[in-house]
């Protein structure tokens, strides 16, 4: 009887273990000179995003693996009236790094949606004709693993030579104006 | 008798603790003015009409002025009723804006959007200026208090509403019901088929 107790508790601590890890603690917000937390994005399906990245194939990818110097990712909702408003000077931004020599190729926008679907995702892409790859965080792990941030929220990171990574900007809210921002960004992932 | 009734404890806290969560991105546009009730019960109320059925009429004050009553879209537009617990709050705060970009998802499917709380006119007018311009009303349920909300089954023991939606047809019948965990929002791609079964 008491054997079979044991049993029947091992059984229910291994049902919460193996099948649910619970709420996802919050972690805290990385700051600059620090690292991101591990971020696995999903391929995007889209070859052009796909080669924006330096990606190929399907699965999962981390941030560390974007072909790049440096990666600017704003962390942005469909639902959030900031992200909406200020959607058209973030495009502005990718545009200005596409033609900026220091930046083409060498420093990369992406976008990670807070508790967003990949249809919220996209309703929000199509609306905005955001140009640069959007990913879905539908269960709020990636937010809740960078602190629950409010959005927008806009990380810089560089990438080092080896994969790993270290974070340059971090900071709420947008920007007033596009060509500033990128400047800056150059300047603080060293690539002006 | 006592192991059993040792497991049964065990197997309801680690329900709680499996069920317990809540998720929301907040929006900077409500800066530090949210106030934050933590985890609710998922739901605290008994429906009061069923997929099916024809939908309460009601009329109620909308924040853009005057008021509006569900039978005046009877014949004319399918309606999706979207209850919201309380202004000021996480989840409620990001549900509303993102319906607002998608009007033409509502426009495509002959539907309007209204938006219910129990809360009153001032504050929702407060409360809903930082969503930006709404394409919707917004109707005030909060006198009689939860009036409506309660007719509909959707008021909770505490006075706020459910976050429900309710689609109802141009004949004013019910035709899909979700009354959510009160924790989190209601995934939009579902209420957009939702409305797209409409049309078939």
């Amino acid at each position: 009887m008491k054997k079979a107790f044991i049993y029947q508790l091992a059984a229910v601590f291994m049902f919460v273990l193996v099948f649910d890890s619970g709420p996802v603690a919050a972690g805290s917000t990385p700051k600059k000179g620090g690292a991101l937390p591990e971020i696995s994005l999903s391929v995007p399906k889209d070859p052009g995003h796909r080669d924006y990245l330096g990606l190929s194939g399907q699965g999962l990818f981390r941030i560390g693996q974007i072909k790049a110097k440096a990666v600017i990712i704003e962390i942005f909702s469909m639902y959030c009236p900031h992200c909406q408003g200020e959607a058209f000077r973030v495009n502005e931004l990718y545009e200005l790094m596409e033609k900026t020599s220091n930046a083409k190729g060498k420093l990369k926008l992406i976008g990670i949606g807070a508790g967003n679907s990949a249809f919220e995702v996209g309703i929000f892409k199509e609306t905005y004709k955001v140009p640069f790859p959007l990913f879905a965080d539908g269960d709020f792990s990636i937010h809740k693993s960078l602190g629950e941030v409010r959005t927008p929220y806009f990380f810089g990171v560089k990438i080092k030579d080896d994969g790993t990574h270290e974070v340059f900007y971090s900071k709420l809210g947008g920007f007033n104006n596009a060509d500033e921002f990128l400047q800056m960004m150059l300047k603080l992932a060293e690539l002006d | 008798m006592r192991n059993k009734k040792a497991l049964l404890l065990l197997s309801g806290l680690v329900a709680i603790f499996c069920l317990s969560t809540s998720a929301f991105g907040l929006s900077d546009a409500f800066k530090n003015n949210i106030y934050n009730p933590g985890i609710m019960k998922p739901t605290d109320s008994v429906l009061k009409v069923n997929v099916g059925d024809r939908a309460p009429d009601f009329t109620l004050p909308a924040v853009s002025g005057g008021k509006v009553s569900l039978g005046h879209y009877l014949g004319k537009k399918n309606v999706v009723l979207s209850f919201v617990p309380a202004a000021w709050t996480p989840v409620c705060s990001d549900q509303w804006p993102g319906y607002n970009i998608v009007k033409q998802i509502f426009d495509k499917n002959n539907a309007i959007l209204l938006g219910i709380t129990v809360d009153n006119i001032p504050t929702l007018f407060a409360w809903t200026n930082q969503m930006g311009k709404l394409w919707f009303d917004i109707l005030s349920d909060f006198w009689p208090h939860g009036a409506v909300a309660a007719k509909y089954g959707v008021l909770r023991s505490d006075g706020v509403t459910e976050r429900a939606l309710f689609v109802i047809d141009k004949k004013g019948i019910v035709r899909y019901i979700d009354v959510h965990n009160i924790n989190e929002r209601p995934r939009l791609e579902v209420l957009v088929k939702e409305l797209e079964k409409l049309g078939k």
